[in-house]
């Protein structure tokens, strides 16, 4: 029937507008992110972010993440073993863009733990108990700090360090930084100042083997 | 062609056109969100619901054709309309913005709500919303004549 014919062929016509669309405007956005972190280049690394990997490597991931984020726990593990495989070529610098309930709060602790060397134990401590202190994307600080008493950290001056105003100050200069390079989610990953277009973790991958193959 | 068909070919392109511009808000309103990420805040929400059964609904009334359809369409349709009229006294500022109930989350006043700088998504839903009632209204008037 030819009325038939007429609501399959719009439906269908629908259809390829709507992914074409969406092709094209994925696109685009990828162009403007990339343009946006050319041109703001200065702004991705700051002296005072924390490292991790050599500090001669040629390869840089900058990484915009939150503690209370789920995707980055997952991906942690899988950077963690990147700096491992890739040693002396890559390292990875932290920023942070605290967009979830009360993660300010989370990154004061761990900026606090920084001043006692203990940076890096404090961090796999909040990623290992993140599914008991995160409950509908809002930290419970509360919980982490029976999970860091547990294991021994000095809470007391954790709670000294953290009202430090350069730690705020440094968590605010970063979430406006994170704006400026139009980070809008966490994780988000740079690679030598690439953004990474297509989010996932092979992907991740295929850019930072092409920037080592690029420099090494 | 005799009248009979006239008619109904007339029936046919009033509830096709119905569907049409549903699917189209539908399809709309998804890629806003999916594919753009504007979250939707929560009357947009509302309106989500009440336009997304209508493409669904108004398909089926096509095969084959069916004027019944608005008994159960225009409930569905005016529902969302109000919550539309709604959304667009706040957005344009007639309902002060402390009545309004979406202050946590996405604000339902956004300057996200606003594309290419020129159209608001609440005006878009409204005449949507508007365009569906007033063809449905249209169909029921049309029933047993």
């Amino acid at each position: 029937m030819k009325k038939n014919h007429v609501i399959m062929i719009t439906a269908l016509l629908l259809a390829v507008v709507f992914i074409a669309g969406g092709y094209l405007y994925n696109s685009q956005q990828t162009q403007s992110q990339a343009e946006l972190a050319s041109q703001h280049q200065k702004l991705l690394i700051k002296p005072y972010a924390p490292r991790a990997g050599s500090p001669d490597a040629k390869v840089t991931i900058v990484e915009f993440m939150d503690p209370a984020c789920e995707t980055c726990r997952a991906f942690y593990p899988l950077l963690k073993n990147l700096l491992v495989e890739h040693k002396g070529k890559v390292n990875h610098v932290i920023r942070y863009a605290p967009l979830h309930d009360g993660s300010d709060y989370i990154l004061q602790i761990l900026e606090a733990s920084r001043k006692m060397g203990a940076y890096w134990p404090v961090l796999d401590l909040m990623f290992a108990s993140q599914p008991h202190w995160t409950s509908h994307h809002k930290a419970q600080p509360e919980v982490l700090w029976q999970y860091l008493e547990h294991y021994k950290f000095d809470v007391a001056r954790l709670k000294q360090e953290m009202n430090d105003p350069t730690i705020a100050k440094n968590i605010a200069q970063d979430l406006a930084d994170a704006k400026q390079l139009g980070v809008s989610k966490t994780p988000s990953y740079f690679v030598n100042g690439t953004p990474l277009a297509v989010f996932g973790y092979d992907e991740l991958r295929a850019l930072i083997d092409a920037e080592i193959a690029k420099n090494y | 062609m005799n009248t009979q068909t006239a008619h109904d070919s007339t029936d046919w392109l009033l509830i096709f056109s119905c569907w049409l511009i549903a699917t189209v808000s539908t399809l709309g309103s998804l890629f806003f969100s999916e594919i753009m990420e504007l979250t939707p805040c929560l009357l947009c929400w509302y309106q989500r619901i009440f336009i997304f059964p209508l493409p669904i609904i108004l398909l089926i009334a096509l095969f084959p054709v069916d004027k019944r359809v608005v008994r159960y369409a225009l409930p569905v349709a005016s529902i969302g309309l109000l919550f539309t009229v709604y959304h667009c006294l706040l957005f344009f500022g007639v309902i002060p913005e402390s009545l309004q109930p979406c202050s946590q989350g996405v604000s339902c006043k956004d300057a996200n709500m606003v594309l290419f700088d020129v159209l608001p998504i609440p005006i878009l839903s409204l005449a949507s919303f508007s365009a569906i009632i007033i063809l449905l209204l249209i169909i029921r008037a049309r029933i047993d004549k």
